[in-house]
């Protein structure tokens, strides 16, 4: 029993090399990756040589080489992910449309938020004082009652009786 | 000599300018009015002579003298006339003496204004303006002199206004000729549009700053300086617009606005102006918000500034450029020094900006207006800090990083957004008092109208959430819009008996202010709609096909018809394609992309071919082409959804910026 198991091994092996081949082959023979699909990426990349030119549009001959890479690393089976770190490892962040979310770069998303909610928070602060003071006033010169009907149409009318 | 002579003029030209600041600073201390004369026929009189040294120069390029460094650089002998005559903005030298030039335009016709009314203001206008005119000229005079001629010393060649010790005079027999990418009609007329929105926004900015010094803060300043701000406006989005028509009709990558540093610089600007010309309508008729729309005005002033200095300069692309520049530490000191200066004085006369009244709603026009305000400062945040941090970055962890644009477009967006429903929203409100239920009230019927066409588009198959929300706010503006100009009408109809289109017409006539602004508002939507369009719907193939081999796209068919090589005038060899584009089975016609070769500079460009309609563009560039090429050709399509209505947008928006500054009767009589 164990002698047929030893003679079995040999051919599990001829039957894997059998089915691992012809995928392999497949592999190599993939089609190249279209334009389409290399653009997809380099879309995502800035030239790491012209000031802010995305991979995809710049014109040099350089980058028609970085997107021939972008082309071989597709064909190779790399994926999106991993074609941009090589990219960064190769060229440095500046390469990525965004800064990357580490260290001093996270500034860049939280600033102009928290500038804004501040700015929002002054602004309400002022709302508030403002009508506080509306309602002293009003409380000590009587309330004031709000213009009723179509305001607009009235408010028109009496400019057009000026300026007739 | 001719070189000599130019250079002279605006060394003059600086002397009147520093006196006009003298005479005008001692004519209002001491409260000389013959000082103060002094000192504006001193600025009157820095106009001409600054046009002559530009004329000079115009000359100069004209005539192909390259023993000029910026003749050299920016012309050559195959270029035609036209373009040497525009290459006077061509480059950095030339912008600056441009400016300038408008600049003392700009400075001189204020200064002919009638001035019976507040002759107070009018020495500390001069003073800023001549101020501002003085640093620009210090920096052709000392920095970036345009005519400096080329020099050979023991040491190479260098570029000098005077002849350096044992150096020879040198003539290059040509020159290295304008930039390809700047020769195309709309990168000539959009430096001088955008220029001008710069230059014209220093008027506000100079009578502001006369109202701080001399204590009087009413809304006076304001009321002169509505139109200049208004013009200034119109220039300033002229030039941002032209900019996007040129890089969508030249940089051939089928867009028309990529977040840029140089772009993000000239739209800072626009963004504080935009701002401050709706929050000085609330201290016109609230006396309101005066500190705000001073240091509104300071902001504008010193991004202008700041937004010259990197159209041109270059500065922003790394720290070690910025300190290789020797006009980049100028700059800074200069916006730095104008910037605390009018922020101190602002702060000396705060008590005396404090509001007359205050506000009571947090629905009125005069809130609604400011949380217009707030959004736009908001966009301001974004832009700055994305144009700025590149540089903080690679200062502090020497690291370089790019903000692209989708950090811009992510940041922005939802701001935008809040913008146009203010949009519609903010013209239905009341001054003083409005609360939701007469806001409501208002509001309901355009906002039903609006939300029916939300339910069409969804209908008509457009489910993306981001088309629902922008189409929907769209609408919502159009409708309010017009809502607005139907109330009115009806209400001088049914009080006059007019016909509608009669009482309309005489109802815009009568407030063009107020009627321009809709226009305005109805043409900000319209190019919202090509922006939509292109952000949400835009696609694009690429493919290497043979004569005879077709690419599809969006219902398109592209066919690869043949394609020609050949020299042509002005340098350049022109490789160009003939493709034919259908639609299903229909012939539409023949597109023409095509790569020019600029023999001089070395440096290629793609013009694309177009079919526009009011539905879509298809955008057809040629990537390449080899002569050997058994394969073909490369190519890549874009189809553009909706992108002509934002050029359609342009044009209304410059009726509308016509209608509302163009004089009133009542002023006139006044």
């Amino acid at each position: 029993m164990r002698t047929k198991t030893f003679l079995l091994i040999p051919f599990f092996f001829l039957l894997l090399g059998i089915f691992l081949v012809p995928t392999v082959t497949v592999v190599a023979q993939q089609p190249t990756p279209s334009d389409d699909e290399v653009n997809a990426i380099a879309r995502q990349l800035y030239c790491p040589v012209c000031e802010n030119t995305p991979l995809d549009v710049c014109p040099t001959q350089a980058c028609a080489q970085w997107r021939d890479l972008i082309r071989q690393m597709l064909a190779e089976g790399k994926s999106a992910d991993e074609i941009k770190q090589y990219f960064v490892e190769n060229y440095g962040a500046r390469v990525l449309s965004e800064p990357p979310r580490t260290g001093l770069n996270w500034l860049v998303y939280i600033l102009p938020p928290v500038a804004f909610l501040a700015g929002a928070y002054i602004l309400y602060r002022a709302f508030r004082s403002w009508r506080a003071l509306d309602k002293q006033a009003s409380t000590q010169e009587g309330s004031e009652v709000p213009p009723a009907g179509d305001e607009y149409v009235a408010r028109l009318e009496e400019e057009l009786r000026k300026r007739k | 000599m001719i070189a000599d002579f130019g250079f002279g003029v605006i060394v003059v030209a600086f002397l009147l300018a520093l006196f006009s600041v003298g005479a005008a600073v001692y004519g209002a201390l001491a409260k000389s009015y013959r000082w103060a004369e002094s000192a504006r026929r001193a600025m009157l009189l820095t106009f001409p002579l600054v046009a002559i040294a530009s004329f000079t120069l115009i000359y100069l390029l004209a005539t192909g003298h390259y023993e000029l460094e910026y003749v050299y650089s920016v012309t050559s002998d195959s270029m035609p006339l036209y373009l040497k005559i525009t290459a006077l903005w061509g480059g950095q030298a030339g912008s600056l003496l441009f400016w300038s030039w408008l600049m003392s335009a700009f400075a001189s016709a204020v200064t002919l204004r009638r001035w019976e009314r507040d002759r107070e203001f009018l020495p500390w206008v001069i003073v800023v303006s001549s101020v501002t005119l003085a640093f620009f000229l210090a920096l052709t005079i000392f920095f970036e002199n345009p005519f400096a001629r080329w020099w050979q010393t023991a040491s190479g060649e260098v570029a000098a206004m005077f002849r350096p010790t044992g150096a020879i005079p040198l003539s290059p027999s040509g020159g290295q000729g304008l930039n390809p990418l700047l020769r195309h009609p709309g990168m000539i007329i959009h430096p001088p549009m955008l220029y001008l929105g710069f230059v014209s926004f220093v008027i506000p900015y100079a009578f502001a700053m006369a109202a701080l010094i001399t204590g009087r803060t009413d809304d006076r300043w304001i009321r002169i300086t509505r139109r200049w701000t208004l013009v200034a406006w119109l220039f300033l989005s002229l030039g941002l617009v032209l900019g996007a028509r040129w890089a969508y009709d030249v940089l051939g990558w089928g867009g028309y606005w990529g977040w840029d540093p140089v772009e993000i610089a000239a739209f800072m600007p626009w963004l504080t102006g935009t701002a401050f010309l709706h929050s000085v309508m609330i201290q016109e008729k609230r006396g309101m918000l005066k500190q705000w729309n001073m240091l509104l005005i300071i902001l504008t002033y010193d991004l202008v500034i700041f937004g010259t200095f990197l159209t041109r300069s270059g500065v922003l692309s790394s720290v070690h450029a910025f300190a290789k520049s020797a006009i980049g530490p100028l700059f800074f000191a200069f916006i730095g020094l104008t910037l605390v200066s009018s922020v101190s004085l602002l702060v000396y006369r705060w008590n005396d900006l404090k509001a007359e009244i205050e506000m009571k709603s947090m629905l009125s026009r005069e809130a609604l207006f400011l949380l217009n305000n707030l959004f736009f400062m908001g966009v301001l945040i974004v832009c700055f800090w994305g144009v700025i941090f590149p540089l903080i970055s690679e200062l502090v962890t020497n690291q370089k990083v790019t903000v692209g644009p989708p950090f811009y477009e992510r940041a922005t967006a939802p701001l935008f957004g809040a913008l146009m429903l203010l949009m519609g929203i903010a013209p239905l409100s009341a001054w003083g008092h409005s609360t939701f239920k007469t806001l409501g009230r208002a509001v309901w019927k355009p906002a039903l109208v609006a939300a029916l066409a939300v339910v069409a588009i969804f209908a008509a198959g457009i489910h993306n959430a981001v088309a629902l929300i922008g189409f929907g706010l769209v609408a919502l503006v159009i409708f309010v819009t017009l809502y607005e100009f139907w109330r009115g009408a009806m209400a001088r109809h049914r009080r006059t008996g007019e016909n509608f289109v009669t009482a309309l017409w005489r109802l815009a006539g009568r407030n063009r202010r107020r009627y321009g602004g809709y226009l305005i508002h109805i043409s900000m939507v319209l190019m919202a709609i090509g922006i939509l369009g292109m952000q949400v719907f835009q696609t694009e193939t690429q493919g290497t096909i043979p004569q005879g081999g077709s690419l599809a796209l969006a219902g398109y068919t592209v066919t690869f018809d043949s394609v020609a090589q050949f020299d042509t005038t002005g340098g350049r060899n022109v490789t160009r394609a003939v493709v034919s584009v259908y639609k299903g089975d229909q012939y539409l016609g023949d597109l023409y992309p095509r790569r020019d070769y600029y023999y001089e500079s070395g440096q290629p460009m793609t013009i694309p071919g177009v079919r526009s309609t009011l539905a879509d563009d298809l955008y057809v560039i040629l990537v390449d082409w080899q002569p050997i090429s058994a394969v073909g050709a490369t190519f890549k399509v874009y189809h553009n959804p909706l992108v002509n209505w934002l050029w359609i947008g342009s044009l209304v928006f410059i009726f509308g910026t016509l209608v509302a500054a163009w004089p009133e009767k009542e002023e006139v009589k006044s």
